[in-house]
């Protein structure tokens, strides 16, 4: 794997460069690439090496890069509403970042539920975005110690990060609360509900 | 006609791997594939199938499985003593089976992981372009999972046998030792600068926490000259990525897309087939070298298979 750095920043518009080059070396389709996958400021691009002229390559690469250096706005995006049912038995951390806040449950269900994040990056498991920024009031570290079993569609927060579970599976993240929404389906015709640079608003829906 | 793979006793972890799941770690979707390539290919050109067709990966403790069809098998990789209805056959060779005939993997001699390959390749169906089992994920192969006593794996019914075949295969491990060769990087100007001098002078051993997601080497402290966290990034397979306190991790086929450890150096592609022979208790020793010689190596690995492509050719 290549890695291209940028700066090293969560930044949307640093983010929103490295999504621009992933694409832009992808729609090259060289010979040897099976692969190009954005992070928050860098991109990986996967290749069979006895397939690849890595020279040709190299080369590509930093074609595109002088491409995107000078882009310096986020492109707009529809925004992904996700109903979230706040608490109780699906969000048995909400208590506890109230605490770490120093405020009620409802402040940090209306503090989470305020901002329009974006997905800086998938990654952990099929459908799994890092979506930034969290209010710092809310912003509690992980768990030390990470839960066996984490259910699927559970809502996290570990610092300036939030995201959803889209499968059952271990985590640390701070669980507030629960979606139905499906993250990740490989039979859909877009298996992952959420793309890098997408945006996202957390609505508050009633406890079943 | 179709046919199965009966799986009356599953071993310790047999998953069904192809090349891996490419095309989608923007998606979060991981790879997955074979833990050692060389020999899923090598089993796969024996029966005369593509590289990508997809095999059973066997770890450790084998499976008994009976035959629901007329084909041409061979394994390779790990060297296992394997009967078919009681008679011995060889590893690294292909061999026409029979409907109803009874594979049976014994002891392990040498290696962590064997390939059996079937004419025409393991017909689960495919996820996201791929067989391969991710079990994390729950994606590919038989629901997902290893295999359990009772499944029956697709395959196909191919009939005359097809030709005899034998390689000699990779060269494994030997006393549960192997040396990797480790390209430094992304991020070893992180770590103190005889930091690679002493993964390369060291023995590690693979902790018994150890998976097809990677290793977990126990060894010397690796001590760091920056604090701070790393921002998430894409990692590859092979990566050695050193946690602020714990255990340097090898990354291997059932990886994460993207971690947010420091990476002190990656091992080639050439010796990843090897690194993918061991187990937990096994020792790794890393030496580290240049780009060149590390396709010079990979080069060299590839020839193994071209000649027996050729030979192919001629018969």
């Amino acid at each position: 794997m290549l890695l291209v750095e940028l700066e090293a920043a969560i930044d949307p518009v640093i983010n929103e460069r490295a999504i621009l080059l992933a694409s832009r070396i992808r729609a090259r389709q060289a010979r040897g690439v099976r692969d190009v996958a954005p992070g928050y400021c860098t991109v990986g691009v996967h290749f069979d090496p006895l397939q690849t002229d890595l020279a040709a390559l190299e080369h590509a690469i930093e074609v595109e890069f002088s491409a995107i250096e000078a882009l310096d706005a986020v492109a707009d995006r529809p925004v992904t509403e996700i109903p979230v049912s706040y608490g109780g038995a699906g969000g048995p951390d909400l208590a506890g970042v109230a605490q770490f806040a120093g405020c009620s449950e409802d402040d940090v269900i209306a503090r989470h539920s305020a901002p329009t994040y974006r997905v800086y990056m998938l990654g952990f498991v099929p459908g799994f975005c890092y979506m930034g920024r969290v209010d710092t009031s809310i912003a509690a570290p992980r768990h030390r110690v990470p839960r066996e079993r984490v259910p699927a569609g559970s809502v996290g927060i570990a610092g300036g990060q939030t995201g959803v579970y889209p499968v059952d599976s271990p985590g640390g993240w701070q669980l507030i609360g629960r979606t139905e929404t499906v993250m990740f389906d490989a039979d859909r015709a877009r298996p992952s509900l959420l793309a890098p640079g997408d945006l996202v608003r957390f609505v508050a829906v009633p406890r079943q | 006609m179709s046919g199965a793979l009966h799986v009356v006793k599953p071993g310790l972890l047999t998953t069904v791997q192809d090349l891996g799941r490419f095309g989608a770690q923007e998606s979060g979707v991981p790879v997955a594939g074979p833990m050692d390539a060389f020999s899923h290919r090598l089993a796969n050109q024996l029966v005369g199938n593509d590289a990508g067709a997809a095999t059973l990966e066997i770890t450790l403790i084998g499976p008994e499985l009976v035959v629901e069809a007329n084909t041409t098998i061979a394994v390779s990789g790990a060297h296992f003593e394997i009967t078919c209805d009681d008679r011995a056959v060889p590893m690294g060779a292909s061999f026409a089976i029979e409907a109803g005939q009874r594979l049976r993997f014994g002891r392990i001699l040498q290696g962590a992981r064997a390939y059996l390959a079937v004419a025409g390749g393991v017909q689960t169906p495919p996820v996201l372009g791929s067989r391969a089992t991710h079990l994390v994920s729950r994606m590919g192969g038989v629901d997902g999972r290893a295999l359990a006593s009772g499944d029956r794996v697709p395959i196909q019914n191919v009939s005359p046998p097809r030709p005899h075949r034998k390689s000699a295969g990779l060269t494994l491990p030997s006393n549960g030792r192997a040396l990797l060769r480790v390209m430094p990087g992304p991020q070893d100007d992180w770590f103190e600068p005889d930091a690679l001098k002493t993964i390369a002078g060291v023995s590690f051993r693979i902790s018994p926490r150890s998976n097809r997601m990677g290793y977990r080497l126990q060894g010397p402290p690796l001590p760091r000259v920056r604090d701070g966290e790393l921002i998430s990034e894409p990692v590859g397979l092979g990566a050695i990525q050193v946690p602020a306190a714990g255990e340097p991790i090898l990354l291997m086929a059932d990886r994460q897309t993207a971690g947010g450890y420091p990476k002190i150096g990656h091992v080639i592609t050439a010796d990843l087939p090897l690194a993918g022979q061991l187990a937990p208790g096994d020792f790794i020793e890393f030496v580290l070298c240049t780009r060149q010689e590390a396709v010079a190596a990979l080069i060299a690995r590839e020839r193994q298979l071209l000649r027996l492509a050729d030979l192919r050719g001629a018969s």
